[in-house]
């Protein structure tokens, strides 16, 4: 094991674990026009982190911690119908980035990388993240598997699957749970302000060559490997923080598959 | 949640024929003060077809939803056939395109049903041809057959269909109500649907049942085109539906729009 005391294997894995959680759970994100909800989320993880030092936890617990009572805030606001997603999105997201900031600042005694957490730093991922990493996400993808065909049929029609029979709440809680966590699990490589995109950009980009859903899957996950890798090197060779020169690689492939006269698939 | 409402026959003491699939005794609806239904009591029997119309707002949707225990009623009670099988087409909802699936997958989506199963349904609604193709590229007619089709697989006792025409053409309209008589008749099922077309479906449906927030006429559609209430909701002109639509068709068309063999 001893590759792993080299930063620049950790990063290596670290992002290539990231990058085939979020490929399958970022499928869902985009199927359901989830991607404000995943940022409203993400946005809170600076709330998450202040919370994680105050109380002396590990970070990634604090975040998600935070991201899921944000969900859990949206889902009750939804219920209530008064006010529009958006709205109710746009409020939490910035008050959760208020107080987070607020906190931060108000705990002297802490010196934090601002830099670091927004916009990632993957070259700084320690052993424990990586078990972090490994662990959750093998919970988050096996979790993901179990829940893959109800959460199919409830985004392709929602009343029907409650009238078949599936528990649609507890599917869309769970759910709620899974990008939490690995909003969590990716802050740390990707930055809070960017860590939907990994959600996001790789599988937008696989959707032109998928024809079925565990196509899109699977290919957004390669996708993701390759944005990391492309990025992680960019970010070596130039210095450039990691989280932005992991986007860039994504955004390229965005473009690449969707603008290069790539033979026509038929969905 | 079905639980709050379903009842057992003995303990309310009606008296249900063995041919009912699905009745309500007085069920009504409030949310939040407002009541959207109120003292709804309806029958089905097997192999029936009741069709619920109304103008919009009337609470058609919202009756299906109770009915089929989606949403538990305020009051009153609902009697479902032990082991009823339920085939639903909600209204056509929003589909994104971002979503890679095929005809032939959405057939599976909460079910197990072999290849050949699903082709026999595709093939009785008419829409075997399509089966691989990605469902964000079918037209209305299209994907309410195949809708239906993916109804039949579950072997209902009762298929419940909220706007069955919705985003079908005109011509398509007629067609796709012969197909449903058609599928009423070999498969014994009886049909609870929704429209809030007043033309084609007058000719296509056993029962006719006018909602507004309550039951305002229920009866055979010559009865209810002359009745008071009907003609308050929908208008004088709305009497003569009936008589335009009832012709009995001599030709059919393929989904496509070609005329095919007549087979009468």
């Amino acid at each position: 094991m001893t590759f792993l005391d080299d930063f620049f294997w950790r990063a290596v894995i670290a992002g290539i674990g990231v990058a085939l959680v979020a490929g399958p759970l970022g499928c869902f994100v985009v199927w359901r026009r989830m991607s404000y909800l995943g940022d409203t989320m993400a946005h809170s993880a600076l709330l998450g982190v202040a919370v994680g030092l105050f109380l002396k936890v590990d970070l990634m617990i604090g975040v998600f911690a935070i991201a899921l009572a944000v969900a859990l805030l949206l889902f009750f606001f939804q219920r209530q119908k008064i006010l529009s997603n958006d709205a109710v999105l746009g409020t939490l997201s910035h008050a959760s980035l208020a107080m987070g900031v607020l906190l931060l600042s108000l705990m002297a005694w802490v010196r934090v990388d601002f830099m670091g957490y927004l916009f990632g730093d993957i070259l700084a991922v320690s052993l424990n993240d990586l078990y972090w990493i490994y662990g959750g996400g093998i919970l988050i993808l096996l979790t993901l598997l179990m829940l893959w065909r109800p959460l199919l049929a409830i985004t392709f029609d929602k009343e029907l699957a409650q009238a078949e029979g599936i528990p649609v709440v507890g599917v869309q809680l769970l759910f709620m749970l899974l990008v939490a966590a690995v909003i969590a699990l990716s802050m740390k490589i990707i930055g809070i302000l960017l860590v939907t995109s990994l959600l996001i950009i790789p599988v937008s980009a696989a959707r032109r060559f998928s024809n079925s859903p565990e196509q899109m899957a699977i290919g957004g996950a390669l996708i993701g490997i390759f944005s990391i890798l492309l990025g992680l090197w960019t970010s070596l060779n130039f210095d450039t923080p990691s989280g932005p020169s992991i986007v860039i690689a994504a955004v390229l492939f965005f473009f690449a598959a969707h603008i290069l006269p790539f033979r026509q698939f038929k969905y | 949640m079905l639980t709050s409402v379903e009842t057992t026959v003995d303990e309310l003491g009606f008296e249900i024929s063995s041919d009912t699939l699905i009745q309500s005794q007085n069920i009504s609806l409030h949310i939040g003060g407002k009541e959207l239904l109120s003292g709804i009591s309806i029958n089905i029997s097997k192999a029936e077809i009741v069709t619920v119309i109304g103008p919009n707002g009337a609470g058609k949707t919202t009756l299906l939803r109770l009915l089929l225990g989606l949403i538990p009623a305020s009051s009153g009670s609902i009697y479902r056939k032990p082991k009823l099988r339920i085939g639903y087409l909600p209204q056509r909802a929003v589909f994104n395109p971002v979503l890679p699936l095929s005809v032939s997958r959405i057939m599976n989506l909460t079910g197990n049903y072999s290849k050949s199963q699903i082709e026999t349904s595709l093939e009785e609604t008419g829409v075997l041809a399509l089966r691989d193709k990605p469902v964000s590229q079918l037209s209305g007619g299209e994907y309410q057959r195949v809708m239906l089709a993916r109804a039949l697989l579950r072997n209902p006792d009762l298929l419940v269909l909220d706007e069955p025409v919705q985003g079908v053409d005109y011509m398509g309209e007629s067609e796709l109500y012969n197909l449903i008589g058609d599928l009423r008749k070999s498969h014994g099922c009886g049909v609870l649907m929704v429209s809030h077309n007043l033309h084609v479906v007058m000719a296509s449906t056993d029962r006719v049942l006018c909602l507004n927030q309550h039951i305002c006429c229920e009866g055979q559609p010559k009865d209810v085109t002359q009745h008071p209430e009907y003609l308050r909701l929908f208008g004088l002109d709305s009497g003569s539906a009936l008589a335009i639509y009832s012709h009995q068709h001599d030709h059919k068309h393929h989904i496509s729009g070609e005329l095919s063999e007549s087979d009468s």
